[in-house]
């Protein structure tokens, strides 16, 4: 099922509350994400995008997952 | 220890630099996929490169492997780098560069240079 922008950021803010979420695309497969939280300062990236994917629950797992491509960007706040 | 785990393992380890990719380094079949191996080709990375869609066992299990939803996934030294996203900045930061220094893998310092002139 195709996702909307508005549904990757709920998901996203469930798991990281105080984070700045920014979601663009809404071909509802295709779409970028940065997100930028406190949570994040001491982690690399690998650990940072982790955390994201933990956030959206399976939703990128597999050739059926909902959504096919997330390009997400990681920091914490400056 | 599944046989996917235990074939990624042993080439992850028998190898310096890994792409797990789409398609070949020669013929990517994804944008992403395309992008990684791109910059590795511009910069003259002797890796090895792994197809993913060509292996069911190997496409799920190197998911499971690094924690990791998505493909591309860089490998060196036997220690997941990143996807694409991850590859991309950190080439434009010179991160990258300083991991093949850290690491002793050869690449053309010049042409990293270039990249990161290009999309200055």
């Amino acid at each position: 099922m195709p996702m909307h922008a508005q549904e990757i950021e709920d998901l996203i803010r469930a798991a990281l509350p105080d984070a700045k979420i920014t979601v663009e695309g809404d071909d509802g497969v295709h779409f970028s994400a940065e997100v930028i939280d406190e949570s994040f300062r001491g982690m690399n990236r690998v650990q940072q995008q982790r955390a994201v994917y933990a956030a959206l629950k399976g939703k990128m797992d597999g050739p059926n997952g909902d959504l096919h491509a997330l390009a997400l960007t990681t920091k914490a706040p400056d | 220890m599944t046989d996917a785990k235990t074939q990624i393992e042993e080439t992850v380890k028998a190898n310096d630099v890994v792409l797990y990719m789409k398609g070949t380094k020669s013929m990517p079949q994804c944008g992403f996929s395309s992008r990684v191996a791109g910059v590795l080709n511009f910069m003259g990375v002797d890796y090895a490169d792994v197809n993913v869609l060509t292996d069911d066992a190997i496409r799920q299990g190197i998911k499971d492997y690094s924690d990791w939803p998505t493909i591309p996934q860089l490998y060196v030294k036997g220690e997941f780098v990143g996807g694409c996203d991850i590859i991309t900045e950190m080439t434009l930061s010179g991160e990258l560069d300083t991991l093949f220094d850290e690491n002793g893998v050869a690449y053309d310092k010049d042409a990293a240079d270039k990249i990161r002139e290009a999309n200055a």
